[in-house]
């Protein structure tokens, strides 16, 4: 298994004063440039931490939010495919649902697969809904924008006799020629995020990583999704490194110490759903029959436990989010037990997706979290044998 | 009584009542309700053809239909298919807006415009806001500021027949499909309003805060020889609030011009 190192880059001294809403429209004059300086270098910091320790990274971008400084990913990972040595870079996502230009995502990725030598994971997400408000991108069609977008980035990526011609729905270019062409061949391996099982399809038709965040025992129909895709192209079962997954992990040398780690990440999903209500579902970004059901106030539950208790994590204990699989938290044996309980569930997941800090956990103990986990967990994650393919769709 | 008609191969809701020289009205982004007084007060004197716009309620829409100008052609083309003349054509804010931009591009069967708090245009600056971003604000707050009396927009979903329901879902997400950017308005259609040269009327619920009085009258002065009248006790969708005023003034204004 692979681990990723991943934080939101929050800027958490605004969370206590927001106003019902830490995304969109909380006015920037809440954030102080300089506890925003500190704060991202010290986030920089943990990310060259991890890649010593021998962790993969992740990094990712919001818009307006104080749940996440990273505004363009693009500058993240520039300082971090120059500075770190050996982890690979994945982004996660890029919202090219929300960019205007294409040709500036192939030329932005292509630079950072070439400093970075061939380390960078691309994944391809269309945004989140809050996000249609700052781009002003618009929500219906999305979906459509996407997958051009995503046919031109990859046709701009491999193309290497010249310049070629676009004038499509959404995009229009006539010499697309980009330099330098990515180090990769044929491209940087791509990754998509999902939370249905139509999308979860797609994906596995097309071979891509599938990562799900917050589905907890409840991803394994997703990963079967992906599956049934992916074998309806003629290939065997997919291996454990087509499936990513990202779970909160807490670890301590004692258990009590650890659930006050975890206390402070459950202030991720407690705070990121934080946002003005009209912003939470643009027109078009769910389907007509999910929106009518949220017109009759139904909104079925995503999460659930291992017993299949609907938990909802934004106010979920922490001993829920344990059991839900949202949450790994204890010492370095239960932490291991409780990923591997997990992998065996999902029929495999070959890349975790950790996030090592949230919210207001401090420099030190993130760095001991990291190092703790690097120490006594990764190894042994190293050496785990992922369930066999064949038997993982037998379920 | 609901039909459906197919223009081009696109399948729409049409509600057809009543008998006279005939009038298309242009519903607002909200939706028609076919038992609602506004039709029932327009067909008592006129042929009313008040169809549910591509992508709103139970009628179709193309993938490729995501402009204001889509709609302006297909009702364009909707007049020649049922070969129409003298048509009174009627729309209510964003129904106003398409209305508007047929008459840019053909008044060859139509006799007289008439504009409901009709958005459409940019008149204040690049900073100003002139209508209320209906996607950044709660549905109640909405009703506030849509309506005189905003007991006369709420909705109780949980009560309405799934169609219903399915309909109003898919009436939001078409609004934004032709208007999310730029926001409920092309920005070259108040520099071509002075083609438009049939008899034109504005009427205006004067309670609207979605749009100010002022957006309207600007409006108003960029089509030649345009009339603008208010209506009290009615907002935005003064043809809900004030049915038969609505329909009284229109009547008057054909008669006389």
């Amino acid at each position: 298994m692979k681990v990723y190192h991943f934080t939101e880059q929050p800027y958490p001294d605004a969370w206590k004063d927001h106003g019902g809403s830490l995304r969109v429209n909380l006015p920037n004059r809440k954030c102080d440039p300089a506890i925003a300086a500190d704060l991202l270098h010290r986030y920089y910091d943990e990310w060259l931490l991890a890649d010593e320790l021998g962790y993969d990274i992740m990094l990712n971008e919001h818009h307006q939010t104080a749940t996440c400084m990273s505004s363009t990913v693009i500058v993240g990972l520039s300082v971090l495919a120059r500075q770190t040595k050996r982890a690979r870079l994945l982004v996660l996502g890029y919202p090219i649902g929300h960019r205007g230009d294409p040709l500036r995502v192939a030329e932005e990725l292509s630079n950072i697969d070439v400093i970075s030598r061939g380390r960078l994971d691309m994944g391809f997400i269309k945004g989140v809904p809050y996000e249609f408000a700052a781009s002003n991108q618009n929500p219906v069609g999305v979906m459509d924008r996407f997958w051009e977008a995503h046919d031109f980035i990859l046709k701009a990526m491999t193309t290497h006799d010249g310049p070629f011609n676009w004038e499509s729905e959404h995009f229009h270019y006539r010499q697309v020629n980009i330099w330098p062409r990515p180090w990769q061949q044929p491209h940087p391996p791509i990754w998509s995020t999902t939370g249905t099982k139509s999308n979860a399809r797609v994906l596995g038709e097309r071979g891509y990583v599938i990562a799900t965040l917050g589905t907890g025992y409840n991803t394994r129909p997703l990963f079967d999704a992906y599956r049934e895709g992916y074998m309806s192209k003629g290939h065997p079962a997919p291996a454990a490194d087509r499936f990513a997954y990202l779970g909160l992990v807490a670890v301590a040398s004692n258990e009590r110490d650890a659930l006050s780690r975890g206390e402070l990440l459950a202030s991720y999903p407690r705070t990121s759903s934080i946002v003005y209500p009209p912003f939470r579902n643009p027109p078009g970004y769910l389907s007509v029959e999910d929106n009518a059901r949220m017109l009759r106030g139904e909104t079925p539950p995503r999460s659930f436990t291992k017993s299949g208790r609907a938990i909802d994590m934004r106010t979920a204990s922490v001993p829920e989010l344990i059991e839900a699989g949202i949450l790994f938290c204890g010492t370095p044996d239960q932490v291991y037990a409780q990923l591997v309980e997990f992998c065996d569930y999902c029929g495999g997941m070959g890349n975790l997706l950790m996030m090592g800090h949230a919210g207001p956990m401090s420099h030190a103990d993130t760095v001991d979290n990291l190092t703790l986990f690097a120490k006594e967990v990764l190894p042994r994650l190293t050496q785990y044998k992922q369930p066999a393919a064949a038997t993982a769709t037998a379920a | 009584m609901t039909q459906t008609l197919s223009v081009n191969g696109i399948r729409i809701e049409l509600i057809d009542r009543g008998q006279g020289n005939p009038l298309l009205f242009l519903h607002p982004g909200i939706g028609i309700d076919p038992d609602g007084p506004v039709i029932e007060r327009l067909a008592s004197r006129m042929r009313v053809l008040a169809p549910t716009h591509p992508g709103f309620g139970a009628s179709e829409a193309p993938r490729s239909f995501d402009h204001i100008d889509d709609l302006a052609y297909f009702y364009l083309d909707f007049l020649d298919q049922l070969d129409l003349a003298d048509v009174v054509l009627v729309g209510v804010s964003f129904g106003g807006w398409i209305a508007a931009e047929m008459a840019i591009k053909s008044t060859a069967r139509i006799s007289h415009l008439v504009l409901g708090n009709a958005v459409g245009i940019k008149v204040g600056s690049r900073e100003d806001r002139d209508i209320a971003d209906i996607f950044a604000i709660n549905e109640a707050d909405f009703l506030q500021l849509a309506y005189c009396n905003p007991d006369a927009g709420k909705r109780d979903y949980k009560a309405m027949p799934d169609a219903v329901v399915r309909h109003a879902a898919r009436n939001r997400e078409a609004t934004a499909r032709y208007a999310w950017s730029p926001y409920m308005h092309d920005p070259k259609l108040r520099g071509r309003l002075h083609r438009i040269r049939i008899p034109t009327l504005f009427l205006w619920g004067m309670h609207d805060r979605v749009l100010r009085e002022d957006y309207g009258k600007a409006y108003c002065e960029a089509i030649p020889g345009a009339c603008f009248e208010r209506i009290e006790r009615a907002g935005h969708f003064p043809h809900v609030e004030q049915a038969s005023e609505f329909a009284e003034k229109i009547f008057a204004f054909v008669a006389a011009r």
